[in-house]
């Protein structure tokens, strides 16, 4: 057993700062569990949440070291051995207390987004190869670490005309399912604000489920939207017929 | 979130109040599946079959009705969830995959992988959210309100500020989940703390099975930091074999029926023996295999497994075996409730899932409790929406709410208090070591001796440090007297139960007894304290063939 130092951010609205403690290590522990020896034996107010100890909740996110990570499953010895490890809330949310910060915004996206609305008299008959992707992003945990590293939203702030990658993978799960009969491109192009992304992959490096958030559904949902607002040969299709946009093929 | 969708759409005024953030609630731990006798894999299955398994498991002591409703219903609850979004795997003609599980004739399980409580959790949340359920999310409730007997309300405090909050209302749903956290080992989070259980309790409803703790054969065993998380049964549903350090696989000495896939109570009890008696891996559990079955298979079928593993335990699992122990995981007592409405004993006080009794018995099956809160979820959220449409307005008793209150602030109050971390993990300890998977008279008395003590000491605990914002240590001082309540229950009717059956086992009471295996303890709050008393098994006479059916079979 040896002893590592833990430097934590402590503090709420007001600021904060940085407070080492010592923390005997054990083998194949991780950050979560030196957080938990902290709260019980030097800093009974130490504020983090955590759930299900097991990266199935996605409420112990934090940043260790400068990265976004699930603190219940980064290994201290995944960690540069004999520096001081630091940890500190999420930056792109507001800070509440210590390692907790306000993640409601998120909650309020999601309200926004038409659920799934099956179409009438679908017969429930689906082939797996058909309900693969689907599946892939109903992986998501919500650990928002997604949006906590995305530029759009951490250094530009635009929570107001943005979704962010969490959301886009919620809306591909429904744009994608076999059976769903609504049409979320003009939610996408507009309030969503899908534009605004520029592919820098940095959501899907950090997807604790290992979703591939931009090659999987951010992509393909540009591509949708393209399809359905900008090719020249739909455009001029639809003036010849004076039809109204329908659903693309597929959908 | 089942009864709060069913007491909205019914069109009752519905509130969600949550300990933690929505959608982060311990049913994300369950992983195997959903048990519903669709028969979309074996034909054979139905409704009857699974009341039989789930009885048989329940070593006939679950509330008849209750499990008749739960496999009665429980089909059509999973495709509800599939019409709402949930996205099941599939069989080869498209409809919901089944798999095997411990205790299941049939293969039963609809699942998503191994995240089913997932899918389940998801998908409920973003019904009700869509729906227009109002959602408090990180408030603990401390007390409920009671107008007389009747239950008008609860007191509690936003996590985040410290700020206290009444909530008034016709009618109460609990819906808590366990008591996991009473024990050192166990695959639950800090939540599991039995609130529930404890509030129910105090508001004078009955407690009924609770000596039934489920260990789960196969929680993690090493690093010891993830000691007691959760090795889902769906390793053994696909085919994982168990082994003790000889290479043997012992589970021919003890269920040579049904092996890997026995009931839980039978694989966690012949783990713990084959380690007791020296035949344990190096971190003291038993190996389980997976890895004859195809890679690319077992990364499907298996994910999270798979990466829980290798990250956590640096053991790839579809090349070597996985070390595994039990863990706390369940417990199948509770609230009792009427199987129809989940209305507990007191008016305007109703109960769903974990936090009550009954549908279990004396051991769960693997699946059953998904199964569980989707049916009686919706059962107790109709029966609290028609209560409440029929309900005089609430009273709140404003002396009610300064006693919560002044409770909460006397944590404050103490200077050199008693330290509630050390207090819990002494508790886990007695629990763990005296009231665990094995009992007997002896360990259970000084459980109880020193139960009694930790009541003493829990009197002085007190926030050491901090203020009332989001602080951990304060909530767990008040999370402590919940953890105690629900203690004293399990030892109390553990001593009282002078038998072994299912989940419980007594070394001084190694056999079945007639006059048990026809009765249930129940628990209730007296003047004089808690009052343990055995009462009949529910029946129900249109079933006593299929029941006596199942016995026969079983007996052969």
């Amino acid at each position: 057993m040896s002893i590592r130092t833990f430097s934590v951010w402590r503090g709420d609205r007001n600021g904060g700062r940085f407070v080492e403690y010592p923390v005997e290590v054990e083998e194949g522990m991780v950050v979560l569990d030196a957080i938990h020896q902290i709260q019980r034996t030097q800093a009974q107010d130490l504020a983090c949440r955590w759930n299900c100890k097991a990266a199935k909740c996605g409420s112990c996110g934090a940043e260790v070291n400068g990265r976004p990570r699930l603190m219940c499953k980064t290994r201290l010895d995944a960690l540069p051995a004999g520096e001081m490890v630091r940890i500190q809330p999420l930056k792109t949310f507001p800070v509440i207390r210590d390692l907790v910060t306000d993640v409601s915004w998120n909650y309020q996206i999601n309200k926004k987004i038409p659920p799934f609305a099956p179409r009438p008299g679908a017969s429930w008959v689906m082939r797996q190869q058909d309900v693969n992707r689907v599946q892939e992003f109903r992986k998501c945990i919500e650990c928002f670490l997604c949006q906590n590293v995305c530029h759009v939203l951490r250094e530009h702030e635009r929570k107001s005309e943005f979704y962010g990658p969490r959301f886009f993978v919620r809306i591909a799960s429904l744009q994608m399912h076999p059976l769903d009969s609504l049409d979320r491109r003009p939610l996408l192009k507009n309030e969503a604000g899908l534009g605004l992304c520029n592919i820098t992959k940095c959501c899907t490096e950090v997807c604790p489920e290992d979703i591939h958030i931009t090659d999987n559904a951010i992509i393909p949902l540009k591509e949708r939207v393209v399809d359905r607002y900008y090719d020249p040969v739909q455009i001029l299709l639809r003036k010849i017929r004076g039809a109204k946009v329908k659903n693309a093929p597929g959908e | 979130m089942r009864a709060a969708i069913e007491c909205s759409a019914l069109g009752a005024k519905t509130a969600l109040i949550c300990k933690s953030l929505l959608g982060k609630a311990h049913t994300v731990m369950a992983e195997g599946g959903v048990a519903a006798a669709l028969a979309h894999v074996d034909a054979q299955d139905s409704w009857r079959t699974h009341f039989q398994d789930t009885l048989f498991g329940g070593k006939y002591l679950n509330n008849w009705r209750m499990a008749e409703l739960h496999a009665r219903e429980a089909p059509e609850r999973v495709r509800e969830l599939e019409r709402w979004g949930a996205v099941f795997d599939r069989t080869p003609d498209g409809k919901i995959l089944q798999r095997a599980f411990g205790g299941h004739t049939y293969r039963r399980l609809a699942h998503v992988g191994d995240r089913t409580g997932l899918e389940l959790i998801r998908t409920l949340q973003d019904k009700g959210v869509h729906q227009g359920i109002d959602v408090f999310m990180e408030c603990t409730i401390t007390k409920l309100l009671q107008d007389d007997e009747r239950v008008c309300g609860a007191f509690g405090y936003w996590r985040e500020t410290g700020r206290f909050v009444v909530y008034r209302a016709k009618a109460v749903v609990l819906a808590t989940g366990g008591i996991g956290k009473c024990y050192k080992i166990t695959s639950n989070s800090w939540e599991s703390t039995g609130d529930g259980h404890a509030l129910g309790y105090e508001a004078g409803a009955e407690l009924v099975d609770m000596e039934f703790v489920q260990f789960h054969p196969t929680g993690m065993v090493w690093p010891p930091g993830v000691m007691g998380l959760l090795v889902t049964e769906a390793v053994r549903g696909e085919g994982g074999i168990l082994r003790n350090n000889q290479g043997e696989r012992f589970m021919e000495k003890y269920d040579p029926k049904r092996m890997e896939l026995s009931t839980r109570d039978v694989v966690a009890r012949a783990i713990y023996t084959e380690v007791k008696e020296g035949r344990g891996s190096p971190h003291g559990g038993c190996f389980l295999d997976i890895s004859h079955r195809k890679a690319p298979y077992v990364r499907q079928k298996l994910p999270s497994m798979y990466h829980q593993f290798k990250e956590l335990a640096d053991v790839d699992i579809t090349k070597e075996p996985m070390e595994v122990g039990p863990t706390g995981h369940y417990i199948m007592g509770g609230i009792k409730v009427d199987a129809d409405t989940g209305a507990s004993g007191v008016p305007g006080l109703y109960a769903a899932g974990e936090c009550t009794g009954g549908v279990n018995g004396a051991n769960r099956l693997g699946g059953n409790s998904l199964s569980d809160l989707l049916v009686f979820g919706r059962r107790a959220g109709a029966g609290a929406a028609e209560y409440a449409s029929r309900a005089a307005p609430p009273r709140i008793d404003p002396t009610q709410v300064e006693n919560a209150a002044g409770e909460m602030l006397g944590f404050f109050e103490r200077p050199g208090a008693e330290d509630p971390y050390k207090l819990h993990v002494d508790l886990q300890n007695t629990m763990q070591n005296l009231a665990g998977i094995f009992r007997e008279e002896k360990d259970l008395t000084v459980a109880m001796a020193r139960l009694e003590d930790l009541q003493q000491r829990a009197a002085h605990v007190g926030v050491v440090e901090g203020q009332r914002m989001y602080n951990p240590g304060w909530h767990l001082c008040r999370d402590l007297h919940n953890m105690l309540i629900c203690s004293q229950a399990i030892v109390r009717a553990a001593l009282l139960r002078k038998e072994s059956r299912g989940a419980h086992s007594r070394l001084d009471f190694p056999k079945y007894d007639a006059y048990w295996g026809e009765h249930n303890i129940v628990i209730k709050k007296e003047p004089g304290g808690m009052k343990v008393q055995a009462r009949p098994v529910v029946k129900v006479a249109e079933l006593i063939p299929l029941v006596e059916e199942k016995k026969a079979k079983e007996t052969k």
